[in-house]
């Protein structure tokens, strides 16, 4: 924990998709684990580091926007592109007109959170990685607004600004002093060495501070 | 064996790919047409419901680049567009990629591991399409690498004002059915009078390496997006026109500032009382003096 960070990010809308439903997305509540250690792992990361996320703040608040898009039903199917590949007929375009899909996208609207995260060496880790050499590249990228590709808050076309917080900002949030507030279970993230098991948590909000747990921990 | 593919990669990709992080800021009118209608909402212009800001999406954008590529590229190798919209089919195109690259057929050869022929399958999708190496795809394997995220990220476009959307009501001199008692129907039109958009687009160096986005595929996006409309006129979306193009060139593939100070450079305002109704009454305040160092600020019109 002597490596832990602050960063604010913020973004016009969100989709923290809740996996139960997610052919008509909607959006969990507030950003999820797994959803911000993706924004870290955007700005740096290496094999020899795992972010792992303590606490996230909640600065603005909850609202939901609704928005239908036209979307392909689809994936590319792989047996298509080898046929085409070996020089065998396939079709390999999509035909939007054929197969079109209108879904629905519940999201969240001006989100805005503190990440508070640290990383722990992982056993790909050189000699040469020190924590405090992975740590001063995210301070410097952090601070320039540097990154890998840009963040984005769940689904790529919600792209998310950030800013590393130093020690002492304060950022006030519109839930300050309001108590505690149950969310419900929500996705921590997901075990990719273990078949991409999902794992979860009881998530709680007081007074905009959600605690998350260590996932390592639990097990 | 892996050396066998990286061999075969250098080979096919004609040039280096992208080396600076990028992005851009696009603003674009729509005069008494509907830029994106809302399938929710009857077909009206995409609403912001607390604000009255006009929205139109990313994929919406998306589809009329696809469209612009399809339309002025088409047949030339390496531009062909994934996700079309009418049924365009140049399979002999497709077979003509086999003489091209005789050693892709050879697929037995290349298949000791899922990893690795799942890579080169999205590296010869990649090479192959436009939109794939530009935005990304998901193709269906067991393999993660079978999802490959593109480097140019589009956001909703939002209007620089509140929107209102006008109903129009108009008519037909003929009817559908026979029989039908009566010699006209009626229909419905959403327009906005005038309305400026802006969309904030984002292109990662790095994803670019992993696609094999070039920096002539850059020049050609740019193109698209300068041209966005000229080729999408219809009776629903009125006049459009793309009025700025604001790119922000980092000279680093990290990039050398934040983005959101980099969008905050370029600020517009209108310029009269009451309701816009042309571009002439918005002014545009690029904050050129303020660009950070190693930002390259490139206005086109």
């Amino acid at each position: 924990m002597g490596y832990g960070i602050k960063l604010h990010v913020w973004g016009d809308y969100a989709c923290f998709t809740r996996p139960e439903m997610k052919v008509e997305r909607v959006s969990y509540d507030v950003m999820t684990p797994s959803a911000a250690r993706g924004i870290l792992e955007a700005i740096h990361w290496k094999p020899a580091i795992r972010w792992v996320v303590d606490q996230i703040q909640v600065l603005n608040e909850i609202r939901f926007e609704n928005i239908r898009r036209n979307e392909i039903e689809n994936k590319i199917p792989i047996s298509a592109i080898k046929n085409t590949m070996n020089g065998k007929n396939a079709v390999l375009e999509q035909v939007v007109t054929e197969e079109r899909q209108q879904r629905a996208t519940m999201m969240l609207k001006k989100p805005a959170y503190v990440i508070h995260a640290h990383f722990n060496i992982t056993g790909s880790a050189g000699p040469e990685d020190t924590p405090e050499k992975h740590y001063n590249i995210f301070l410097r990228r952090a601070r320039q607004g540097q990154c890998f590709h840009r963040p984005y808050l769940g689904c790529r076309e919600f792209a998310a600004q950030f800013s590393l917080l130093e020690s002492g900002d304060q950022s006030p949030s519109y839930y300050s002093g309001s108590g505690e507030r149950d969310l419900g279970w929500i996705l921590h993230d997901i075990d990719f060495s273990n078949g991409m098991t999902p794992h979860f948590f009881r998530a709680t909000m007081r007074d905009g501070y959600i605690d998350v747990p260590d996932l390592t921990e639990r097990k | 064996m892996s050396a066998n593919i990286q061999e075969e990669i250098v080979t096919t990709s004609k040039q280096p790919a992208l080396s600076k992080k990028v992005e851009f800021s696009l603003f674009f009118e729509v005069r008494n047409g509907n830029p994106n209608g809302d399938p929710d909402a009857g077909n009206m212009p995409r609403i912001d419901p607390e604000t009255g800001y006009g929205i139109v999406t990313d994929v919406c954008l998306k589809r009329k680049v696809r469209n612009f590529i399809e339309l002025t590229r088409a047949g030339e190798e390496g531009f062909n567009i994934y996700v079309t919209e009418g049924g365009v089919l140049n399979e002999q195109h497709r077979r003509a990629y086999r003489a091209v690259r005789p050693h892709n057929a050879d697929s037995k050869e290349l298949k000791p591991k899922d990893a690795e022929e799942a890579a080169l399958l999205t590296e010869w999708m990649c090479n192959n399409f436009f939109d794939i190496r530009t935005f990304g795809a998901v193709m269906t394997t067991k393999v993660n690498t079978g999802q490959v995220r593109g480097p140019v990220q589009f956001t909703f476009a939002r209007s620089i004002d509140p929107i209102f959307a006008q109903e129009v009501t108009i008519t037909r001199q003929a009817v559908t059915q026979e029989g039908v008692d009566k010699d006209r129907e009626m229909g419905r039109k959403h327009v906005i009078p005038y309305a400026l958009y802006r969309m904030d687009g984002y292109i990662s160096a790095y994803l670019a390496e992993k696609t094999g986005f070039t920096d002539g595929d850059l020049e050609i996006l740019l193109e698209a997006l300068r041209n966005l409309f000229e080729h999408d006129r219809s009776a629903a979306r009125g006049q459009m026109a793309v009025r700025k193009l604001v790119v922000f060139e980092h000279s680093s593939k990290l990039g050398n500032a934040p983005a959101h100070r980099l969008f905050d450079l370029v600020k517009v305002r209108k310029t009269v009382e009451g309701p816009v109704r042309s571009f002439e009454d918005y002014s545009f305040e690029v904050d050129k003096d303020n660009t950070p160092d190693g930002v390259r600020l490139i206005e086109l019109e």
